[in-house]
């Protein structure tokens, strides 16, 4: 893999992170818990729109083969998608929803954060303005848990049972793939071993305030990073193409 | 103290002088009841709103199209949560109002009870239903409530933004593949009838109208509202070459305004008595997230009590 292609792909993992993120997240939109966690929820998903938005359209400029945001966006298979599992498992329970919202906002917390001092300036002003959005969104998601673990039993128990469940596909988050090495090499891409030290703090603490307890020896899931997905993946991928797919000729 | 028949008379001395009413203000309880009647159907209209439109978000053909479908459908739920609010002014809270929606004792615009059915649907609404909303709404800053009013000026800026962007969406498909154009125009023949019910039914035979004008909650009927809309969407229509599926619509140089069809009456007592084509599927859906949101609800509310307690110990 050359330093062109390893941007290239490099890109990919964070923008369709990003967007199939937000393709969960607007699932919500208009079924939110009440009104005002509906506004929140799809304010979040609409952020994290706008930076898979972003990175794809750098993306495919780097790529130089006349793709946009929505050639990649739309014209993909789920082995050309590069996301982390984590993003593409359903929604459950708003628990759930949280619990891995909570997961990837650290770590896009954190790692947006390092991306702002990166030499690549397009990357680093992008990041600059993502990571105060994504302040907010961690806040949202810290705030939440905090109450889920410490509010009622049932609240415990079902972001506990979130915890459990989704804790096999945190690994991923820091597991380097070709690309990212070459790219932390060539000084782009920040350290997913620092971010992981970092990461692993904040989550700890703050499951330590919510009462919840991290599951122990669980076997860490990937591939995402790789194109091999969840069996989710090219359900929300057909939803997500239908139109485009089925009249590539048009504009819209 | 002053008697009922003072308080009536600076009350009607307020209309009379276009000034607002607030909620300290003494008011009849016939305008108030009928203000909590319009204000929280207004504010349901807004939250069931979101379901036809939301159903094209995760399949909008484009990002761009989908960054404007979600921030749309985020500001309609922030129009129900300004509506509420002002409903909450009258004395009646926001739990009481969502069980009379869930409950089918309060309405919301019938509208919301077509399905959504192809990609034209969502520009189909911006265009028709938010442009007959704005209508309405453009009439509301000037209503007699200051609340209502205040948060009607609010609404309108938004809606007419949602109202061209609808219209953006309509213009390309009309000037786009034969499929594409197909598509809009199926989507107006569709659209164009239910629109023209938003405005309610004809003078002759609306309940609350003469109440509503006479205190300047409206200030124009049903009937006014709806001919506007039709003079100012026919010439849109034909701009991109769209057909208003209307045989007797005609230019009426006399009046200054299109003749049309009336909408089908009785398909509208069908729809609002709750057999349209999504009337049980729109409900169910708001009553599926009120219930599955209740432990979240009472989560948050479990912890903020533990928490004052500790307040309140250290």
């Amino acid at each position: 893999m050359n330093y062109h292609e390893a941007f290239f792909k490099y890109l990919l993992i964070l923008g369709d992170t990003s967007l199939i993120l937000a393709q969960r997240l607007s699932e919500w939109t208009g079924h939110g818990p009440f009104l005002e966690e509906d506004l929140a929820l799809t304010n979040i998903a609409l952020d994290t729109l706008g930076h898979a938005n972003v990175l794809l359209e750098y993306a495919g400029k780097v790529e130089n083969k006349g793709r946009d945001q929505d050639k990649l966006a739309f014209f993909r298979n789920g082995r050309e998608y590069f996301n982390v599992k984590l993003v593409e498992l359903p929604n459950g329970d708003y628990a759930n929803t949280m619990v891995r919202q909570l997961f990837v906002d650290a770590f896009r917390y954190h790692y947006f954060n390092a991306l702002c001092g990166c030499k690549d300036e397009t990357l680093s002003g992008l990041a600059q303005k993502a990571v105060k959005e994504i302040k907010y969104h961690y806040r949202h998601s810290s705030w939440w848990i905090k109450r889920f673990g410490d509010g009622t039993e049932e609240s415990h128990q079902r972001t506990q049972n979130a915890l459990n469940n989704l804790w096999r596909f945190t690994g991923e988050l820091f597991m380097p793939d070709e690309s990212e090495k070459i790219m932390e090499e060539e000084k782009i891409a920040p350290s997913l071993s620092q971010i992981q030290y970092i990461w692993n703090e904040d989550i700890q603490s703050l499951l330590k305030e919510a009462n919840l307890t991290i599951p122990k020896d669980v076997y860490m899931q990937s591939g995402g990073k790789q194109g091999v997905h969840t069996e989710y993946l090219d359900y929300i991928l057909a939803e997500m193409q239908s139109l485009p797919r089925m009249y590539p000729d048009a504009k819209w | 103290m002053k008697s009922e028949k003072e308080l009536e008379e600076i009350f009607e001395k307020k209309l009379n002088n276009n000034e607002f009413i607030e909620p300290k203000d003494w008011m009849p309880e016939k305008y108030r009841q009928h203000l909590i009647r319009q204000i929280s159907q207004h504010a349901h209209s807004e939250v069931v709103g979101m379901l036809p439109e939301g159903n094209w978000i995760t399949r909008a053909p484009s990002l761009r199209a989908k960054l404007v479908l979600l921030a749309k459908v985020q500001d309609e739920g922030g129009h129900g949560l300004y509506l509420y609010s002002a409903a909450e002014t009258l004395g009646i809270s926001r739990d009481e109002m969502l069980d009379a929606l869930h409950s089918g004792k309060a309405k919301y615009s019938s509208i919301f009870n077509y399905p959504t059915l192809t990609w034209a649907d969502i520009g189909a609404i911006g265009w028709l239903v938010d442009g007959a909303a704005i209508m309405n709404q453009v009439m509301l800053q000037r209503t007699s409530y200051g609340p209502y009013s205040r948060a009607m000026i609010r609404i309108c800026k938004e809606e007419s933004f949602h109202q061209r962007q609808g219209y953006e969406i309509m213009m390309r498909l009309a000037l786009g593949t034969p499929e594409q154009k197909q598509m809009a125009q199926d989507a107006l023949n569709r659209w164009w009838y239910p629109t023209l019910m938003m405005f309610g039914p004809p003078d002759s035979e609306s309940p609350h109208s003469a109440d509503a004008i006479k205190w300047r909650i409206k200030r124009e009927t049903n009937d006014q509202l709806r001919q506007k809309f039709v003079n100012q969407t026919v010439p849109q229509a034909e701009f991109i070459g769209l057909k208003v599926p209307d045989p007797n619509l005609k230019w009426n140089e006399e009046k200054k305004g299109y003749d049309f069809t009336p909408p089908d009456w009785e398909e509208f007592k069908r729809v609002i008595s709750g057999n349209g084509p999504c009337n049980k599927e729109r409900l169910a859906a708001r009553i599926k997230a009120h219930e599955e949101g209740k432990w979240v609800r009472e989560a948050a509310a479990a912890y903020a009590q533990k928490h004052k307690k500790e307040v309140l110990v250290s």
